[in-house]
């Protein structure tokens, strides 16, 4: 019993670390397209298709999280006299935390699965060996551009996603909680620094990256087969999550 | 041409092809045959590079190209086309786009030039007029018309094709067999096509090798193929005197 139990920890272990391994090696392929051709207009092309598309759910996630903080700080802040300082709680947990992880979450379930399933069914259709039959690099035609992309787009929806959650933040402070506009956002001005911001979206650009490279790393290695395009999109989500979330940790403890 | 020196190649644990020596000669057509999961595709796979040999050499003009890089492959497959099995469309392109895509990538061609040839080629394969169609909206044999105009477009001295029949009633199946044949007289490129199709190949090519669970057990003129005293060889033929029999050949 114990010998197979160590034996499938070994083996969970091992397959861990190949795929790390592999990811490592696809990262090491991608840097190496930098030399090649930079398709702009792909690039362009993905920052429409994955990002003006996201807009909405970034939105509506970011929203009602500024509405949900600011329900259950306000009331105690108020309690204890502290209301000033609402807005720049809000503001400042929405820009350093809330606002890039959220948006990670939500594009890893929305960009980082479409990539994957886009990619997966490339694979299945042996449209990826079409390309490189025809002398094209799969990582410099389909990653690069969606790594690109996803880098500068994960930020400027993060940057989005702020601004709304802190307008949700505002609005349930000044219509439900009471509080006056100027108190919220002098709060703001008081507390938080520009940095809170950058800072946010320097994370972001690190989960866009997350989110890219890993869609398309599970959408290359996916099983033949409906099941294991389906399987493989499940593993983009979960794995990015997993990692957004550890990334967030150590980034925040560089960063801020 | 290209020769194949001793190639093995193996997945995992399971042998898909032993010890293959094999010689493709500039100009001909040359048909392999075999049943499935024979190591016809793999073959394929080996001469076109996506896959690299366990052991063996591949020879192309002389040289090895077993071993090489990836970039190095690239400029290798700028001479080679290939026709995939389900045509391997880019699904999220039109039609001109996909036979475009070679020519946009490669050369230094104006729009208007491309365009021209992408009507050329596409009017070789008998297909005109469909260059904005996706290619959701064609037929199967359409689609393998396609993967050839694609294939064709770059002008490639070499073409492969994996299973071009697959999927197709009798009569797309002769056209695209007579679609084979004229492509290979009018542009003079070497052709290997990997069916299981017996009367196809007995149609296009010049010479048939026939795989048998990885290996290379015959490769012939289609005369002399025919008369090979081989159970194996003979039950590749007998399918197709049943064919002939059935009108379907």
């Amino acid at each position: 019993m114990a010998t197979r139990i160590l034996e499938s920890v070994g083996n969970f272990i091992i397959r861990r670390c190949a795929e790390l391994g592999t990811v490592v090696l696809l990262y090491a392929s991608i840097v190496r397209q930098f030399k090649g051709k930079i398709r702009w207009r792909s690039i362009v092309s993905q920052m429409s298709h994955l990002g003006v598309d996201s807009l909405t759910i970034v939105s509506l996630t970011l929203l009602f999280t500024g509405v949900v903080i600011t329900l259950q700080t306000a009331a105690k802040f108020i309690e204890f006299g502290a209301q000033s300082t609402i807005g720049g709680v809000v503001a400042m947990a929405i820009g350093r935390e809330l606002g890039p992880v959220l948006v990670g979450v939500v594009c890893a379930g929305r960009v980082g699965a479409a990539i994957t399933a886009e990619i997966a069914t490339m694979k299945v259709t042996e449209q990826i060996d079409a390309l490189r039959v025809m002398a094209v690099n799969p990582e410099g035609y389909l990653i690069l551009p969606r790594m690109i992309a996803c880098m500068v787009v994960v930020p400027i929806l993060t940057v989005f996603g702020d601004i709304i959650g802190v307008a949700g933040g505002w609005a349930t402070a000044v219509y439900y909680s009471g509080i006056s506009s100027y108190t919220f956002m002098n709060g703001i001005h008081t507390f938080v620094e520009v940095f809170d911001l950058t800072g946010g979206m320097v994370k972001a650009v690190f989960f866009g990256n997350v989110i890219a490279v890993l869609g398309c790393y599970y959408g290359l290695t996916c099983p033949e087969g409906a099941e294991g395009v389906g399987r493989a999109t499940t593993r983009t989500v979960v794995t990015s999550i997993i990692v957004i979330f550890m990334l967030n940790a150590v980034l925040t403890f560089i960063l801020f | 041409m290209i020769e194949l020196v001793d190639v093995c190649k193996s997945f995992d644990k399971s042998e898909a092809l032993k010890h293959i020596n094999l010689s493709i000669r500039e100009g001909e057509t040359l048909a392999i045959i075999g049943g499935s999961g024979s190591g016809k595709s793999t073959l394929l796979r080996l001469l076109i590079g996506l896959i690299r040999p366990t052991s063996g050499q591949i020879l192309v003009r002389g040289r090895d190209v077993a071993g090489l890089s990836e970039a190095e492959w690239d400029e290798i497959r700028l001479r080679m086309g290939m026709v995939f099995q389900y045509s391997a469309l880019f699904d999220s392109m039109t039609v001109g786009d996909n036979v475009a895509f070679g020519l946009r990538e490669h050369t230094d061609k104006s729009e208007a030039e491309i365009g021209r040839i992408v009507k050329e080629k596409l009017a070789l394969v008998g297909l005109e007029g469909v260059e904005q169609m996706m290619p959701n909206e064609l037929s199967g044999g359409m689609k393998k018309r396609v993967g050839l105009a694609r294939a064709i477009a770059c002008e490639p001295s070499v073409i492969f094709y994996d299973e071009p029949s697959s999927g197709l009633d009798p009569i797309m199946t002769a056209r695209i067999d007579e679609l084979i044949v004229n492509t290979q007289r009018k542009l003079g490129v070497t052709s290997v096509v990997v069916t299981h199709d017996m009367a196809s190949a007995c149609r296009i090519a010049d010479r048939i090798a026939m795989i048998y669970q990885g290996e290379l057990i015959a490769a012939d003129t289609v005369e002399k193929f025919k008369q090979i005293n081989d159970d194996r060889v003979q039950a590749f033929f007998r399918t197709l005197s049943v064919a002939e029999k059935e009108g379907v050949a």
